[in-house]
């Protein structure tokens, strides 16, 4: 790590898709008008699609480099160097951020190509690219930047991307407010994951080492061990890394949607099905799981940390699969999917098994993508219908997407030897195996409730009878070939995806595992991912205890929704209806948000408004009336004192003069008698003076 | 003895042609009193031995300055409406402030010393003061030309302005 | 001077001659009137120079002055005179009560 091989073309793979984002936006709406949405298609895909070429060009040459010297540097130029804190713009290509670059742009790349037929009738069409690519772009700034700084700008970058492409279709105002959510929820993780930056720094600088550069924490973070947190001077008995890892967690709640910021996620599903499948399956969510592994040598400092997020993993999990149970709208199932499936993830991080984290979010990318694709697919030949009560025995006028999907639901079930079986399988392994019952538990209930909504919704779709209106049974069509053919793509991703990591039991054989292990080198991360039980005889018994219960779920499943043979609505009606309704509304979580916070907050924001309009204002007008006051006083006293004073002097000049005018009689005799008068006085003076 | 009867006639035309000055109401009276007067003061020079003064007085006065008068006072109307010509006002004041004037002024006279120098022969002052004039009084002299002349040229200017218009 | 003239003499005459000048200025109405009595004036303001000068022991200082006295009359009398005429010019008339235009 601490020689990387310095290379230049990492900057084109972010650069492509930023290219294209500028072109689109500035000049999309001309060239749309003037070449049609061809130029469009291929420009918004083809950029991504290059970037994906390098990225395999990269992990070719990757390969043939021995493991301990998989590190590539690419320095662009020197961002800012301030009060101590030097960071360049740099991108970093290790095992860790070569896998997601991988999946950015070869999924991402995938689901671009679906978007041409998907979004084929908007009039947004160069925008919706746009933004396609911008996110692209920020994504990989996310998982290639080479310092904690720049993969926080990545971090707000496609935070703003899903904002604007949740609400696309701007015109419809639930739309936007479904953006609003999304990102409002997403600030406050936000702010959590930014003072756990600053207070990283401070700490890093306080041991001497002040660097933000992610290979360099690497490298120091463990003289942290012992420092406490400092809060404005004050010592605390808190230890600073346990702060800050999870402050940082936090902030990957609110982006991967974990408890209790995962309310955005539902609501994202306003936004077009292929963001919904880029943003809020394969990738953006996936940014939290990405950070956690990525600074895994500070996690695994800090055992607090890891407890709670593998206890939020699990809880996750579990919770948002009974939620799945009950929803009716294809695409909100599968949302509910992915925060529980995202809860897997952070329960494997949680527990220290990072590889297999990283593992499922890969097997993730394919079969999620794939199915809410699929679903896409579905709405499309439906005619914009998202109810699966509407919906039934598609499989016949749908084949491909029918296939397709059932792949991945198979690979999400867990079902050997589909991807999903490897991942989620090796995770549920390594809760137990090191030594967390509960979250063991949960996890393995999450299973098999997950088994259970993913059949429900294939049965509820595509068997049984159609349950919808004449014109759109005579509607529904299979997807042209740029849907179906992606389709096709992820599908046999999720079959055979999950072959480069297979649990131990079966055969020692973990390509992806090895592969990945530079990253996690560091020796508190080693201890934690090497302790744990080793047996192959309890991994095989436990292995078995899972596929049992994933066939109990696809039992109960069949029976309910193939078969007929159970009625949902008994189980519905249970206990008053009163445990169904509390499933189906999500356990009123948005509205205990709204009650508790919201309402609060907006009650403040009135108070301090009616504060500032009135009381702050009224201290203004009340100075401004003061001294309109103060003039009014000045101005008597220049009117009566100031021109008194003037006009009294006036008036007795007027006086005097007039008194004196008198003097002039004109009258000579009287001169004369004047002057006799003072003559005589002024002889009497002299004589009197003589004397 | 003779002194005396030259002194008194002397003075009693003076003081008469004064007196007709002062009360006449025709100004053409008055002028031609105070040309009485004037011969009179001559007379009164003489007796003093100011030849020279006596003669200056004659010529100036009479000759000069009684004859301006006779001009200004026929040029100027009015002298044929008595009652205009030459009216008195405010006597009453009047005589009480020559009165009391005289009254003081004669205190004076009679109650001072008055040094008495010793009797001289009168001789011919005329060498005397031209010497004079020309010798101990030459800035005065000169002075005095100087006003004579300004009082022409402002004569000269006041006269004009008022012909002009 | 025989026969008893005194000084006195001579300075009574002044100052009868004086007090008529006075009450002259003092009392007319007539701008040239007033002019006469100013002659008045100075002229027994020359005897008395005069008779000083004679009384004194015959220096002619006093006649000097005298001489003085009359130029400077002349002088006066002809300003005079002007402003007179002058007056006559732009009120019509002598009389110095009607030339009261400087009246305050």
């Amino acid at each position: 790590m601490d020689h990387p091989i310095a290379v230049t073309f990492i900057r084109l793979i972010v650069a492509l898709p930023l290219a294209g984002a500028a072109i689109n936006f500035i000049a999309g709406a001309w060239l749309q008008k003037t070449f049609g949405k061809r130029a469009i298609s291929f420009l918004g895909c083809g950029v991504v699609i290059a970037a994906f070429i390098l990225a395999v060009r990269a992990f070719i040459a990757m390969i043939a480099i021995p493991p301990e010297n998989r590190f590539m540097l690419d320095d662009l130029w020197k961002w800012f160097d301030v009060g101590g804190l030097n960071l360049d713009i740099a991108f970093w290509l290790d095992p860790l951020s070569m896998v997601m670059t991988l999946i950015v742009t070869g999924v991402g790349g995938l689901i671009h190509i679906y978007s041409i037929g998907y979004m084929h009738d908007d009039d947004g069409y160069w925008r919706f690219f746009g933004w396609l690519n911008l996110f692209t772009f920020a994504m990989l700034v996310l998982v290639l930047g080479d310092n904690l700084w720049l993969m926080f700008v990545g971090w707000e970058g496609v935070g703003l991307c899903s904002f604007a492409l949740i609400g696309f279709w701007y015109k419809v105002t639930a739309n936007t407010t479904a953006g609003n959510k999304a990102f409002i929820v997403n600030r406050i993780g936000d702010l959590a994951f930014v003072i756990a930056l600053y207070s990283l720094f401070a700490g890093l600088q306080s041991i001497g080492h002040a660097t933000l550069v992610t290979r360099e924490v690497a490298r120091y973070a463990p003289g942290l061990a012992g420092t406490a947190l400092n809060f404005a001077g004050y010592q605390s008995a808190y230890p600073l890394v346990g702060f800050v890892t999870l402050l940082m967690f936090i902030g990957a709640t609110g982006k991967s949607a974990q408890i209790p910021l995962y309310v955005w996620l539902p609501d994202a599903m306003a936004g077009p099905t292929p963001v919904s499948a880029l943003i809020h399956a394969a990738t953006m969510v996936t940014a939290g799981v990405y950070m956690v592994a990525r600074l895994n040598f500070l996690f695994s400092m800090s055992p607090f940390t890891m407890g709670v997020i593998a206890v939020a993993g699990g809880l996750t999990a579990l919770f948002a699969a009974t939620i799945g149970v009950a929803q009716t709208d294809i695409k909100k199932v599968l949302a509910y999917s992915t925060v529980s499936q995202l809860g897997y993830m952070f329960a494997a991080l949680g527990v220290g098994a990072y590889a297999a984290g990283v593992f499922h979010l890969m097997t993730h990318a394919f079969f999620k993508a794939c199915l809410f694709l699929g679903a896409g697919s579905v709405i499309h030949a439906m005619g914009g219908e998202q109810d699966m009560r509407k919906m039934g025995g598609l499989r016949h006028k749908m084949p491909v997407t029918f296939v397709t999907f059932m792949a991945a639901t198979l690979a999400i079930s867990g079902v050997p030897p589909f991807a999903g079986f490897m991942s989620k399988d090796e995770i549920i392994w390594q809760a137990i195996s090191h030594g967390h019952p509960v979250v063991w538990a949960m996890l393995l209930i999450g299973a098999g409730i997950t088994v259970f909504y993913m059949f429900r919704q294939v049965y509820m779709t595509f068997f049984g009878e159609f349950r919808g209106t004449h014109e759109q049974e005579h509607h529904v069509h299979e997807s042209p070939p740029s849907m179906a053919n992606v389709l096709i793509a992820l599908g046999a991703l999720s079959v055979v995806g999950g072959l480069v990591m297979i649990p131990e039991f079966i055969v020692t054989f973990k390509p992806f595992e090895d592969f990945l292990d530079p990253v996690f080198s560091s020796e508190v991360t080693r201890r934690i991912t090497e302790a744990g039980i080793h047996s192959h005889a309890t991994e095989a018994a436990f292995g078995f205890v899972t596929f049992t219960v994933v066939v109990i779920g696809w039992l109960v499943a069949d029976l309910m929704y193939q078969q007929q043979k159970l009625n949902p609505a008994r189980f519905s009606q249970m206990f008053g209806g009163v445990p169904y309704e509390w499933v189906y509304n999500k356990y009123y979580v948005d509205e205990f948000y709204n009650r508790v916070i919201i309402q609060p907050y907006m009650f403040a924001t009135r108070a301090l408004a009616w504060f500032d309009s009135n009381i702050i204002d009224g201290v203004v007008n009340l100075a401004a009336r003061i001294i309109v006051f103060l003039s009014w006083l000045s101005g008597l006293f220049d009117h009566y004192v100031v021109d008194g004073l003037v006009n009294f002097t006036s008036n007795l000049t007027l006086d005097v003069g007039g008194r004196l005018r008198r003097l002039q009689t004109g009258s000579i005799n009287g001169y004369l008698y004047g002057i006799l008068a003072a003559v005589m006085l002024i002889l009497l003076v002299r004589a009197v003076v003589r004397a | 003895m003779l002194a005396q009867v030259i002194f008194y006639a002397l003075a009693a035309l003076t003081v008469g042609s004064a007196a007709l000055v002062a009360f006449s109401r025709n100004i053409v009276y008055s002028t031609f009193a105070l040309l009485g007067a004037f011969m009179g003061a001559v007379g009164i020079y003489i007796l003093l031995a100011a030849d020279f003064v006596a003669m200056v007085q004659l010529l100036v006065y009479v000759g000069g300055i009684l004859v301006l008068t006779i001009f200004a006072v026929m040029l100027t109307a009015g002298i044929g409406d008595v009652k205009v010509s030459n009216r008195a006002v405010g006597t009453g004041p009047a005589i009480v402030v020559a009165g009391v004037v005289a009254i003081v002024m004669l205190y004076a006279v009679m109650r001072t010393q008055w040094h008495q120098a010793a009797a001289f022969t009168p001789a011919p002052t005329t060498y005397a003061i031209g010497n004079a004039f020309l010798g101990d009084y030459v800035l005065p002299f000169e002075v005095a030309s100087l006003v004579l002349l300004a009082a022409l040229i402002g004569a000269i200017v006041i006269s004009r302005h008022e012909v002009r218009e | 001077m025989g026969g008893g003239i005194t000084l006195n003499h001579f300075l009574v005459l002044s100052l009868i001659i004086f007090s008529l000048g006075l009450f002259t200025v003092l009392t007319r109405r007539n701008a040239i009137g007033i002019l006469m009595g100013v002659e008045l004036i100075l002229n027994s303001a020359n005897i008395n120079y005069l008779a000083f000068a004679f009384y004194g022991g015959g220096k002619y200082d006093g006649q000097i002055f005298a001489i003085f006295v009359i130029m400077l009359a002349a002088a006066e009398a002809v300003i005079g005179l002007a402003v007179v005429l002058a007056i006559y010019q732009n009120f019509k008339t002598i009389d110095v009560d009607a030339a009261e235009t400087l009246r305050g």
